[in-house]
């Protein structure tokens, strides 16, 4: 998968919940969109690309992407 | 011509539940109040010959052929214009009134032609019906329609012409083009013998602002408005209800038949949806479905370089399975998928995931809905409880603000727009939020208080300003909402849209927007009683899609606009059945029904049925397919009626993903675009040619019914049958109700709808359960279907795509009236008398800018593509956005729009797109070579 391409959909995710004001809120609410709309070989990808330092995803990106 | 079926009652039904009883000829007949004596006497079996009297029309009262007598009143009423009352005695024949009406009709035979035998009413002319009933062979006064007698006719129109010489100036024509359609095209200019049906002023009718929905065809006595289609095909013998293949108002025809072939479609005025209306598209442009372009044969070919070759459908099929099956022990299970199409069936999309889920074992199926409504789902599905619209269209007429957001009805859904249009002509408010000036913003005896001219992209930012203004102006329904809804979630919403940045003075900046234009627009909302949004692509292809789809939910549970007649928010469809393929389990995380893949107990229920293991992980979108086809981890794919490379945004990135798949199977009507990528063809079949059902934007699921044979020999369902049986997963069903009771018995939205209950009650709007058995016209009623409603805070956030100085302009993208989508069936119509390419609107001082003239080919780049296109400079624009539609491939349109999309459902951002636009000399070099590689790629068939 295009790991950039995947990088600017986790952040536009993470663009939707960061309006909630609550950041454990927000980080799960990015963590089960990923879950329940992303195929497998995709949260894997962006699994890889956090571990990999997660060049280009947001804080709340990151923080929703390590709850995977 | 009405439908060979039809039986006129000469006026429209009275809306009144109070019984009032008359005597007409001596016999008892009782009819609702406010019924015409006319209609009540042809209920009970009498016919009162008429002229300018028909049933989808106001009564008249200008032919004087229907009078009649009425005990106690002096002179002789027109029984069209005169109400029924309680105890009237009415005569309806007698020496008196035959005296009267014979000189009448010999008054209009004074001025019409008596060449009967010969004429093209061919025995359907109510003119020849009242003079043969009443025994009138000729005329005292004059012979043989003297004065109109050489007048030129008018057969500009590619589907009907205008004869003068046969009217006899009823007005049923312009009547029709006034109450029915809504567009006032026509008008009868000229007094007495010098009275003629004129369009616009003093225009050819393919010139003037008619937009050929046939209404005034259909109203029309004689023959002086005439279809063409039926001259050489003969009379046609029957007629088989069905539902439109086009767009998603779903209208009910009947198609007139002759032996196998369609003479012609006719609206069916019991249809729900429509009520005996029909556009351009419905009514005339179905002869794609026997174009000689129609692949007939299967085909096969090992390179998408090779030519292709016929071949069995047992080979073909055999081969598509075998290809599968080779990937998937290559490359894994989750290597093949399929497309399920919104022009198909609900029962073909249904086949189509079951083969994808079932017979291949992964849930990488998606549809075409991925490309516009995904975002409708995904926002009304978590707000609401339903991913679907609220209402019924008729809802409409009990609307006193109609809000268009993102839409152009009068184009893309011309048959609910007329319903639209008559009730702002009665009265209701119109608010249109949309970059351009579209048709409804001003037009005859319609203008829109607000026209809210935002920039592409900015949405959001308006939505939140709307709110902003009914929080802080107090014009909330607190009540309702706190009742109705998860009040903490309510709560949150209204301290988020309060905040000043969402002020109407702040997001002026951002939106273009002017603050006071909105704060009156909130307010008129606001008041309402009855408001109602209606909303299209406008709203869903952006990257904040579904934030807006959340946004126009929230703003309607927060003014207590939901769950009754007149209000709610109404996605407006764009194909067929983009609802159905939606409601059918076509998306890759969800079954029929939209349950979640992981859900157990779901899941479980679909294995024991299918006898199968299912997958409880969400399979790939269709953006996503291409992307994996490129990492090499995706490798084969079952495309039905869907065309990926002219519909989908950033055409490059598309071709490249399918040419690095090592099976496609394209399921289609003709070779479209994506064929040309594909190893293996599956002739598809239109909607004459097979039995189903269609679901349109109000969840209205209607027959579709059998009119022809296959012309390849097997409808869809029956190949995606052959293909599940040659993967080893035998699918047993004898027709296509025998999949629907499978739909039902898996889905509990679907769980009362059988063929027999369609046939019985016409249409059934979904949900249809043991709640509600015959249906569920507006949802919501009372309390939200998921319980209560739930508030989303919807931070605006800007698109990516911004204009610069590279790229200044915005391009948006859309479609005009008389073609549809990808043009796979309308460019094979005559439609193209109308619009035979993809033009650029561009606003007159941004042509002036680059020196662009009406009609130029200007290039358009952006930082994925460019293409040419010629230009229509036009102030229905505003500064700094231009627009264009992608009917036509050789238009390349989707070689400039991006992969941005929107950020829940992957539903791409073709609203926005910075763009270049620049005066050029020729068309582009990819215009050239598409038409050459088309060329190139016929069939052996069309060779």
């Amino acid at each position: 998968m295009n790991i950039e391409r995947l990088v600017a959909m986790a952040n536009d995710i993470a663009a939707f919940f960061a309006a909630d004001p609550n950041p454990d809120a927000a980080a799960e609410q990015v963590a089960n969109h990923l879950r329940r709309f992303w195929a497998p070989r995709m949260r894997d990808a962006i699994k890889r690309c956090l571990q990999q330092g997660g060049a280009g995803l947001s804080p709340l990106a990151r923080r929703g992407i390590e709850r995977l | 011509m009405y439908s060979i079926d039809h039986k006129d009652l000469g006026t429209p039904a009275a809306i009144s539940n109070e019984p009032v009883t008359l005597d007409i000829d001596g016999s008892p007949v009782t009819v609702p109040a406010g019924t015409s004596i006319m209609r009540a006497a042809a209920l009970a079996g009498t016919r009162i010959p008429k002229l300018c009297a028909t049933d989808t029309l106001k009564a008249f009262g200008s032919c004087r052929l229907c009078l009649v007598e009425i005990e106690g009143r002096r002179g002789f009423p027109a029984s069209c214009t005169t109400e029924v009352a309680p105890g009237m005695k009415v005569r309806t024949q007698s020496s008196r009134l035959l005296q009267l009406r014979r000189g009448v009709v010999e008054l209009y035979v004074s001025d019409h032609p008596l060449d009967c035998a010969t004429c093209p009413a061919d025995g359907h002319c109510e003119l020849q019906d009242a003079a043969a009933e009443l025994g009138v062979e000729g005329s005292r006064y004059a012979s043989g329609g003297a004065t109109q007698r050489g007048a030129l006719q008018d057969a500009s129109n590619p589907y009907f012409a205008f004869n003068p010489d046969l009217c006899i100036v009823c007005s049923r024509c312009v009547r029709a083009c006034d109450e029915v359609q809504g567009t006032l095209a026509l008008t009868i200019e000229g007094r007495g013998f010098e009275s003629r049906v004129s369009a616009s002023q003093h225009e050819s009718f393919v010139e003037s602002e008619c937009v050929s929905c046939g209404a005034c065809v259909e109203a029309c006595p004689t023959a002086a408005l005439t279809e063409k289609s039926p001259l050489g095909l003969g009379a046609p013998t029957q007629a088989v209800t069905t539902t439109c293949g086009y767009c998603g108002v779903g209208c009910s025809l009947k198609a007139e038949v002759k032996d196998t072939k369609v003479v012609r479609m006719v609206p069916n005025r019991a249809g729900t949806a429509n009520k005996g209306h029909a556009c351009v598209k419905g009514r005339f442009a179905f002869g794609y479905a026997t174009h000689p372009d129609r692949i007939r044969r299967p085909m096969i070919r090992q390179r998408i370089t090779d030519p292709w070759r016929e071949v069995s459908w047992e080979e073909a099929i055999g081969h598509a399975a075998a290809e599968f099956r080779r990937i998937q022990g290559k490359y894994g299970p989750d290597s093949v998928g399929g497309i399920t199409s919104s022009r198909c069936t609900n029962e073909e999309t249904f086949l189509v995931q079951k083969l994808v889920r079932a017979a291949l074992g992964t849930n990488n199926v998606d549809t075409c809905a991925r490309v516009c409504h995904s975002a409708t789902g995904y926002g009304l599905k978590h707000t609401l409880g339903e991913s679907a619209g609220t209402q019924a269209f008729t809802s409409v007429m009990q609307a006193d603000v109609i809000v268009v957001i993102g839409a152009n009805p009068t184009d893309g859904h011309p048959v609910f727009a007329s319903q639209l249009k008559r009730r702002l002509r009665q009265g209701a408010k119109l608010i249109v939020i949309d970059p351009r000036a579209i048709d409804l913003v001003r037009s005859p005896h319609i203008e829109a208080v607000a026209h809210l001219q935002l920039r592409p992209g900015t949405n959001v930012a308006v939505i939140n300003a709307f709110a902003h203004v009914v929080v802080t102006e107090g014009l909330a329904s607190n009540a309702y909402a706190e009742a109705r809804c998860e009040v903490d979630s309510y709560r949150q919403w209204k301290a988020f849209v309060a905040d000043a940045r969402y002020s109407p003075e702040a997001t002026e900046e951002i939106s273009g927007v002017p603050a006071a234009l909105l704060r009156a627009a909130a307010r008129i909302y606001a008041a309402g009683p009855n408001s109602a949004i209606y909303y299209g692509l406008g709203v869903t292809e952006h990257s904040q899609g579904t934030t807006m789809v959340m946004g126009i939910a929230n703003l309607a549970m927060a003014t207590g606009n939901l769950g009754r007649e007149g209000v709610g928010v109404s996605p407006l469809r764009g194909q067929n059945n983009v609802q159905g393929s939606c409601d059918m389990g076509s998306f890759p995380h969800e079954f029929s029904g939209y349950r979640h893949v992981s859900d157990g107990a779901t899941r479980g229920l679909f294995e024991a049925a299918w006898n199968v293991k299912l997958a409880s992980e969400p399979g790939l979108r269709i953006p996503n397919m291409f992307e994996a086809a490129l990492d090499g981890s995706f490798r084969g794919l079952y495309i039905q009626g869907e065309d990926f490379v002219q519909s989908d945004p950033n055409t490059n990135h598309v071709v490249a993903a399918l040419s690095a798949m090592e099976c496609v199977v394209v399921q289609d009507l003709f070779l479209v675009e994506t064929a040309r990528y594909a190893h293996i063809f599956l002739p598809g079949a239109s909607f004459l040619e097979k039995d189903g059902t269609f679901t349109n934007a109000e969840r209205r699921i209607s027959r579709v019914r059998k009119v022809m044979e296959p012309l390849a020999g097997l409808a869809d369902w029956e190949v995606t049958m052959q293909l599940a049986q040659a993967l080893g997963y035998p699918m047993h069903y004898s027709h296509p109700s025998e999949i629907m009771d499978e739909i039902a018995r898996l889905t509990p939205t679907f769980r009362g709808v059988t063929y027999d209950k369609l046939e019985r009650l016409g249409s059934i709007q979904w949900p249809c359960n043991d709640a509600a058995p015959d249906g569920t016209p507006t949802m919501h009623v009372g309390s939200f279907v998921r319980g209560k409603g739930k508030f989303y805070l919807t931070e605006y956030v800007a698109t990516s795509e911004r204009s610069t100085s590279r790229f200044p302009l915005l391009l948006t993208t859309g479609r005009v009236l008389f073609q549809y989508n990808v043009g796979t069936q309308t460019r094979r119509t005559a439609n193209l008398a109308w619009q035979a390419e993809d033009r650029l609107e561009i606003h007159p001082d941004d042509a002036e800018d680059r020196g662009i003239a009406d009609g130029d080919w200007v290039g358009v780049s952006s930082r994925t593509g460019d293409t040419v296109l010629r230009a229509i400079v036009s102030r229905r624009m505003t500064p700094g956005v231009v627009y264009t539609t992608f009917h036509f491939p050789e238009s390349g349109v989707n070689l400039v729009t991006t992969e941005n999309s929107d950020w829940a459902t992957n539903c791409p951002e073709y609203k926005v797109t910075a763009v270049n636009v620049v005066r050029v000399g020729q068309p582009e070099a990819w215009q050239a070579r598409i038409r050459a590689e088309r060329s190139a790629q016929r069939s052996p068939a069309l060779r």
